[in-house]
């Protein structure tokens, strides 16, 4: 095919994949701003008709932040990150490159339409599973597909040893596969029944407690699958790649990979605490997730050591800065969690506004921050072009960072009055409150919520101009640059 | 003795089993870079040099490598 003195990496579907990570981000933040919005300002919920409800917009902020922005900068990476540790061109294997781009179409006509779809209101009621059977399917083929990009390019490498952060998006690849085929299992009652119903409605081939069970066993590792595992595959690429440093123990990076494997899947029962599951597998997801932190903060600390010596670069470097705040939120985020799985403080947390709280200093300090971070390192690269400005990254970072911090605290804040509310009872027994008494005093950090999303939004908006303007304006460069990614 | 508590049990020694496991994990890559026999921190350097060009830290036997050559 090409001779190896011309070789070089291809990033087409790294960009394509780069677009749309962008593209879903902001739709989802904007939307995730929206419905903030309107839990604090109600008369919000009346714009659009039964389109613009709370309830018809969660699901599609969930859905797209998930499966748009957060899966399309998994795959973003992927197409750049895989080539390049295991040293071999996607250019070299024109069938890879087919299947790549069929991955793409798919995938980006797949989920318009599945996001079409939860506008009109069809959802199979299972979060972050509401999507259709039709559209599962096409998730499953675009998934198929991505393994055979992946099982492909190891395939033909050069570099025998498989890096770190490849087991990571294998683990992200096998675990979403195995989780999402057997939570999304149902009949599409319209076959079932010879012609009754809407074609798209399906009923889950699991009921009551089982349902339950298998939904948050799914739940918490989609958290664990597609929210840390392939985000510590960037991570474990990323930081050392623009630091010049080596990951700080390669060791303990494996030892964490097989910790976190064996110890995620078994914490999803804290979920269903206080429920009607088994006494025994509610103990058993309370003491999972708090052994869970030891692979977390192995990773999480392996990171922050790698920048040892080095730290000197967090001050010059606003990607260093993303980075490591977006290391310092996972372990935030994963003290947090395995804090709310013991019983007795979920006996106060569950069913309040401390649980968005916990999901989002993950994924808009953990999640959000290392994809952005991710693609401002890829961005020179892929473009051959300079960052367009250093000076809009720090603005960005501490708009953001602002807004994570104001939307936890305030969170917090009202998850802990709301639960303390709840269960206040007189000298009596009565209860102290009614429901509405907790909505009037939880007013205030709904607003502020609110204006954190407009915070992060905006922050967002600013990242999406940066990388347009590289892509337009930034100044040529001539060589790829090595380590540090080069900024105006 | 019903399903619930055979899975309960189940469970638990399944639990004491990967302990053990992975115990034994963190001894095995210890103790073969103390043989002499693995260096696990070289893989480090495979994200720092990654050029298409770069020599791989660890290469593929050449049987493996056939399929490329005839691929040219
Ligand atoms: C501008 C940024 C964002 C804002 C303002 C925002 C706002 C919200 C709101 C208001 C909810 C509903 C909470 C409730 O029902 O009480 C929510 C749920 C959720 N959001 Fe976001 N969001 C943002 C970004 C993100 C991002 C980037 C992700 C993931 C990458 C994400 C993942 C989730 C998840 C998983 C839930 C469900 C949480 C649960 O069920 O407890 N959000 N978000």
């Amino acid at each position: 095919m090409q001779s190896n003195a011309t070789l070089e990496y291809d990033y087409s579907l790294a960009k394509k994949f780069t677009y749309l990570t962008i593209l879903f981000g902001v739709l989802g933040m904007l939307i995730g701003t929206l419905i903030a919005a309107q839990l604090a300002f109600p008369e919000l919920n009346y714009l659009l008709g039964e389109y613009g409800t709370f309830s018809r917009l969660r699901p599609i902020h969930t859905n797209t932040v998930i499966f748009g922005f957060t899966v399309s900068g998994v795959f973003a990476t992927w197409f750049y990150v895989g080539q390049r540790v295991l040293k071999v061109s996607m250019a070299e294997s024109k069938f890879l490159m087919f299947i790549g781009n069929l991955q793409f179409w798919i995938y980006f006509v797949g989920a318009l339409l599945a996001t079409v779809s939860l506008f009109f209101g069809f959802s199979t009621a299972k979060e972050y599973a509401e999507y259709e059977w039709p559209f599962d399917v096409v998730i499953v083929l675009v998934w198929v597909l991505w393994g055979i990009s992946i099982m492909g390019l190891i395939g033909i490498r050069r570099e025998k040893a498989l890096y770190i952060s490849v087991w990571y998006y294998l683990a992200c690849f096998l675990g979403v596969a195995m989780l999402y085929l057997f939570n999304n299992m149902a009949i599409p009652t319209y076959f079932a029944t010879e012609g009754l119903g809407n074609v798209l409605h399906s009923v889950s081939m699991y009921s009551g407690t089982n349902d339950a069970l298998v939904q948050w066993w799914y739940g918490h590792n989609a958290v664990a699958f597609a929210f840390t595992v392939p985000i510590i595959a960037m991570s474990y690429y990323f930081l050392p790649k623009e630091s010049g440093q080596a990951i700080y123990s390669y060791k303990l990076s494996l030892l964490s990979f097989w910790g976190l494997m064996f110890v995620y899947l078994w914490a999803g029962s804290h979920h269903l605490l206080w429920s009607t599951v088994p006494d025994w597998m509610q103990t058993m997801g309370s003491a999972f997730s708090i052994v869970l932190i030891l692979p977390s903060w192995g990773s999480a600390i392996n990171m922050l050591l790698t920048m040892k010596g080095e730290w000197n670069q967090l001050t010059d470097n606003p990607l260093i800065k993303f980075m490591v705040l977006a290391s310092t939120f996972y372990m935030l985020s994963t003290i947090e969690g395995p804090i709310q799985a013991i019983k007795s403080v979920n006996a106060i947390a569950h069913f309040t506004d401390w649980i968005p709280g916990h999901v989002h200093d993950g994924v808009l300090g953990w999640v959000a921050f290392m994809i952005m971070a991710s693609i401002f390192h890829m961005a020179p690269r892929m473009f051959k072009r300079e960052l367009y400005s250093k000076k809009l990254m720090e603005q960005q970072f501490w708009i953001q960072t602002t807004a994570v911090v104001l939307y936890f605290t305030s969170m917090w804040i009202a998850g802990i009055t709301q639960g303390m509310m709840w269960r206040a009872v007189d000298e009596y027994g009565n209860l102290m409150y009614s429901f509405i008494d907790t909505v009037t005093v939880l007013h205030p950090y709904y607003t502020i919520r609110a204006v954190a999303g407009v915070l992060y939004v905006t922050g967002f908006i600013m990242f999406a101009y940066n990388i347009f303007k590289t892509m337009t304006a930034g100044k040529v460069l001539t060589q790829e640059p090595q380590f540090r990614t080069p900024m105006a | 003795m019903d399903i619930r508590e055979l899975q309960g049990y189940a469970s638990f020694f399944m639990t004491i089993f990967l302990v053990i496991m992975l115990y034994g994990y963190i001894i095995h890559l210890y103790r073969s870079e103390k043989k002499g026999e693995r260096d696990y921190e070289k893989y480090g350097k495979i994200a720092l040099d990654d050029e298409v060009t770069s020599t791989p830290v660890e290469d593929k036997p050449a049987s493996q490598r056939d399929y490329k050559e005839e691929n040219k």
